[in-house]
């Protein structure tokens, strides 16, 4: 086979799975994407209203992180002090290297307490090692009881949460289940009528099971005692009511101590489903003293004293040691499997653990698990999902940096990735230092910057070309970039030529120095925000420069070529030295390069050169919400009286998007009060995300997800006393989000105070 | 005291939970009062109080699947949740809590602690001199799993709690 021939062919297979990931992404918004949206935007509205009512989260969260550490840090002393703490109690502990070997042991485990059945408490890792298809494979029954759990059982279907498995399933889907399978003589129709119905199947198989097996939420080392975090009591019943109990839990589950448990109590229910406190937290030690339950003799009294009852520790590594040593891996470890970051996904709430997920985990920390426990694989079905739009940072109750670890993965499978011949075409394009093998659509849009210098030099030629149809159909098979969506269109003048070839001004005794970070989409695309800032500032009363500096690394790093973005980051740090060294403030436009400047830059830079240039940086409106609060004039700056918008003049009403990763910054606040300040009427959207997120939006497998995304935001925006506000956004692709989903065009919110109205 | 015993009472009513606060010499009366159907009981630790003679204590398992109520003590408990801690040893107070359709808890007033933290550093000097069971329980057991959430899923429906204010 030729070359040529070898390289269409990759083509086409890359085309064809872009088509194959949009088949299924569009079967699951149809089918479970409603069900899943309901149900997790109310864990998600729960986990806020309980983090805001409680005085101690950020405390709890830092001490729940503290914890984690360090348990992961003293592992293998801990699984020492573990082993033996257990076996003085009476237990029998087991350490299980992977999922064959903890397979073996439990059979093994259920063989001698000569078990025909085991009843089983929800369990993710459980599911991990497929334990009820090997138990099934020794002729032993295995029922799940959580309820959840039960009616993906008899379902045969997959967990679509990692907390809320059955999340996907709706009552009627539940109802008809029931039907099929039991045909029960009066029909299930309500909540209750399902419940009860499933509980009392469920009490007869936990009444004649002989073994009881369950996860555990924590183990402390001190004392042997699992902690178990449930709302339904089948974990108790499963514990204490036959004689065997088994505990399957990976070896991250450890803790030193019983006193390490409160701040995790105090969070993961709110965290997991907005619960102020699950209904049962149990610490069993066992073998407990509790006596079991023999209903095989049911008129003999049991209770009074205690029974001889067996108890089994599985600790399962299964490639969490391997991960305990990655260093970017490692923090998924601290992972309480909450499900926080996949109820504040905005993917997530639209296509579930189904689209979002591998073969066990789901949302965003399951790039780290299934990287760690599955391989590499399993995470590169789903790490795309992740846009890094970093709203789950804000949910984890240990503080992990879940957009990092899906960084990370998602460039290890770019250098994993096949070469292919085809990449030449656009080599001149992507001057990157990235392995060959990662696709061409990623970088594509990694060196979105490189493209934006070309097409902005030679627009509009540029534009037209980019925008026919020949054009956009090649776009599409070769990079995957969607032909539904609107390409950007670049400027024939870039920001800086305009901000250069400005007669001098001068002001006199400014209060500030600012140097204006020009980033990729103010200079080559929307100088005009960029001219407005300069105005704004200048009005009042601050000395603005714009530096010779290049990209921030977003848009490599959002498609996981780490290596190219540090290269930016190292640029930028370098060229904004000098500036700084002079006492000049940096003002940052777009929110996603100010979120690289102050949290990815961490992972990039040297500690000092980070916190340098975090240090100095503020997002526009930020920065004029504190020359206002230091006696700058607002009258020097336009309001509504004075501001012309498309929609219309004097317009006071505002539908303001703020952007997602400069809400994980909390600078969401500063532009509402900015424009309250000088006259707006302000409202706010309330998703996690518009949908676009950069790139993400523009690619084929991926369009029909990000405009579900968007539509809940659209939905905000067009309700009836909402369609006549003035659209206003902070970041770039919500606002070439919004437009291409609204009738009328958004603002940069810097646009409505620029006191030169165009 | 009463100050804890009343933000106890406000947390677990902000619930399911229902809280009936007596002193000790009333006991009889208000458990009377929520007995309904064949109930079944742990062994009641405070002075002056006893499980009267229709609760049946060391039930066969048969009479703890058919019981509508079970009775046991509780201890610790947090007033900034409304939360009991069930702690349980060869009574099977853990089954009895678990089984039964209605779970009527008896705290003395004295073992309300203000916050988790507080009960689990008791909990944890407990277990270190034998204790090997003890559930934090808030309000009766419940799922969402069924498409709308349900109280008794695998564990009691209702809870009551008896606080002895003089305890």
């Amino acid at each position: 086979m030729s070359d040529a021939e070898q390289s269409t062919g990759a083509t086409r297979g890359r085309s064809s799975s872009r088509a194959e990931k949009a088949a299924r992404i569009r079967e699951l918004l149809a089918t479970e994407g409603e069900q899943i949206h309901g149900n997790v935007s109310v864990f998600n509205e729960g986990r806020y209203r309980r983090y805001a009512e409680l005085d101690e989260t950020e405390e709890y969260r830092a001490a729940s992180r503290r914890i984690k550490e360090e348990s992961i840090d003293r592992l293998p002393e801990l699984i020492e002090e573990v082993t033996a703490t257990v076996e003085a109690n009476g237990g029998v502990v087991h350490l299980a290297e992977d999922a064959s070997e903890a397979n073996r042991i439990l059979n093994e485990i259920v063989a001698d307490a000569g078990a025909e059945t085991v009843v089983k408490g929800k369990s993710m890792t459980t599911e991990e090692i497929e334990m009820n298809e090997a138990l099934a494979d020794a002729g032993v029954d295995t029922y799940e009881t959580d309820l959840a759990e039960y009616v993906l059982q008899l379902a045969d279907e997959s967990p679509s949460h990692i907390a809320s498995p059955a999340i996907h399933k709706s009552k009627a889907e539940i109802a008809d289940l029931f039907e099929e399978t039991f045909d029960p003589e009066a029909p299930l129709e309500t909540a209750e009528e399902l419940t009860a119905f499933a509980s009392d199947q469920l009490a007869d198989r936990i009444a004649e099971a002989d073994v009881g097996i369950t996860g555990a939420n924590f183990i402390t080392a001190d004392t042997g005692t699992l902690a178990l975090v449930t709302n339904e009591g089948n974990a108790r019943k499963c514990i204490v009511t036959p004689d065997t109990h088994v505990a399957v839990a990976g070896v991250e589950k450890l803790v030193p101590s019983m006193e390490d448990l409160s701040p995790f109590f105090n969070l993961i229910g709110a965290a997991g489903a907005g619960q102020d406190v699950t209904a049962y937290l149990s610490l069993f030690t066992p073998p407990v003293e509790t006596p079991a339950i023999d209903f095989e003799h049911p008129d003999v009294e049991g209770f009074g004293e205690a029974t001889d009852r067996e108890f089994h520790l599985v600790l399962l590594d299964n490639g969490r040691m391997a991960m305990r040593e990655d260093e970017d891996l490692r923090e998924t470890l601290y992972c309480v499997r909450c499900g926080a970051c996949a109820n504040s996904c905005a993917n997530f709430q639209e296509v579930g653990g189904h689209a979002f997920g591998g073969e066990t985990y789901s949302g965003g920390i399951a790039t780290g698990w299934e990287a760690g426990v599955h391989g590499m694989d399993s995470a590169a079905e789903f790490n795309d999902l992740c846009t890094g739009c970093s709203r789950c940072v804000d949910a984890c109750p240990v503080n992990i940096d879940i957009p990092w670890i899906n960084t990370v993965v998602r460039d290890r499978l770019n250098e994993g990735a096949d070469p292919s011949t085809f990449d030449h075409l656009v080599d001149g394009l992507s001057p990157d230092s990235e392995s060959s093998g990662i696709g061409l659509g990623k970088r594509l849009f990694g060196n979105f910057e490189t493209l934006a210098t070309v097409g902005s030099r030679t627009a509009p030629v540029s534009n037209l070309v980019a925008s026919s149809s020949i054009a956009r159909r090649v776009l599409e098979r070769v990079a995957g970039v969607d032909r539904r969506r609107e390409l950007p269109q670049f400027a024939r003048s870039t920001f800086s030529t305009w901000f250069n070839a400005r007669e001098d001004v001068t002001i006199e005794n400014p209060t500030r120095r600012v140097a204006l970070y020009p980033d990729v989409y103010t200079e080559y695309i929307d100088p005009e925000r960029g001219k407005s800032t300069v105005r704004v500032l200048e009005a009042l009363g601050v000395d603005v420069m714009v530096p010779d500096v290049g990209g921030s690394g977003r848009a490599p790093l959002s498609q996981g070529m780490v290596t190219t973005a540090s290269e930016s980051a190292e640029a930028v740090a370098e060229a904004l030295t000098e500036p700084i060294a002079a006492d000049r403030d940096v003002v940052v436009i777009e929110p996603s390069d100010l979120a690289m400047f102050k949290r990815e830059y961490e992972r990039l830079l040297p500690e000092e050169s980070f916190e340098r240039l975090a240090g100095n940086s503020y997002e526009v409106l930020e920065y004029v919400y504190g020359l206002l609060e230091h006696g700058a004039d607002r009258d020097a700056i336009a309001g509504p009286e004075t501001a012309v918008t498309d929609s219309s003049n004097g317009e006071r009403a505002i539908a303001y998007h703020s952007h997602c990763q400069q809400r994980t910054l909390d600078l969401e606040p500063y532009t509402v009060a900015v424009l309250e300040a000088v006259g707006y009427d302000v409202v706010t959207s309330d998703v996690e995300c518009c949908g676009m997120a950069g790139s993400f939006g523009y690619k084929s497998e991926y369009y029909e997800l990000s405009v579900a995304v968007g539509d809940r935001l659209r939905d905000q925006f067009t309700t009836d006393d909402r369609d006549e506000r003035i659209v206003v956004a902070s970041g770039t692709s919500c606002g070439d989000q919004l437009d291409s989903l609204l009738d009328r065009d958004s603002k940069h919110p810097i646009q409505l105070l620029d006191p030169v109205q165009q | 005291m009463s100050g804890r015993v009343t933000r106890f009472e406000q947390s677990a009513t902000q619930g399911p939970t229902t809280v009936d606060r007596i002193h000790a010499d009333e006991f009889d009366d208000a458990l009377a009062d929520v007995l309904e159907g064949p109930a079944v009981g742990a062994p009641l630790p405070f002075e002056g109080v006893s499980l009267p003679q229709d609760v049946t204590r060391n039930p066969t398992p048969r009479e703890l699947r058919n019981a509508r109520i079970g009775v046991t003590p509780v201890g610790p408990a947090v007033a900034d949740l409304g939360s009991v801690v069930v702690r349980s040893g060869a009574e099977g107070a853990e089954q009895i809590s678990l089984y039964p359709d209605t779970h009527v808890a008896v705290l003395a007033a004295s073992d309300i602690q203000p916050t988790i933290a507080d009960a689990i550093t008791e909990i944890g000097a407990r277990v270190a001199s034998g204790l090997t069971s003890a559930v934090l329980a808030t309000g009766p057991s419940g799922t969402g799993d069924m498409g709308s959430v349900v109280y008794g899923a695998h564990g009691p429906s209702s809870v009551h709690v008896i606080v002895l204010e003089d305890r």
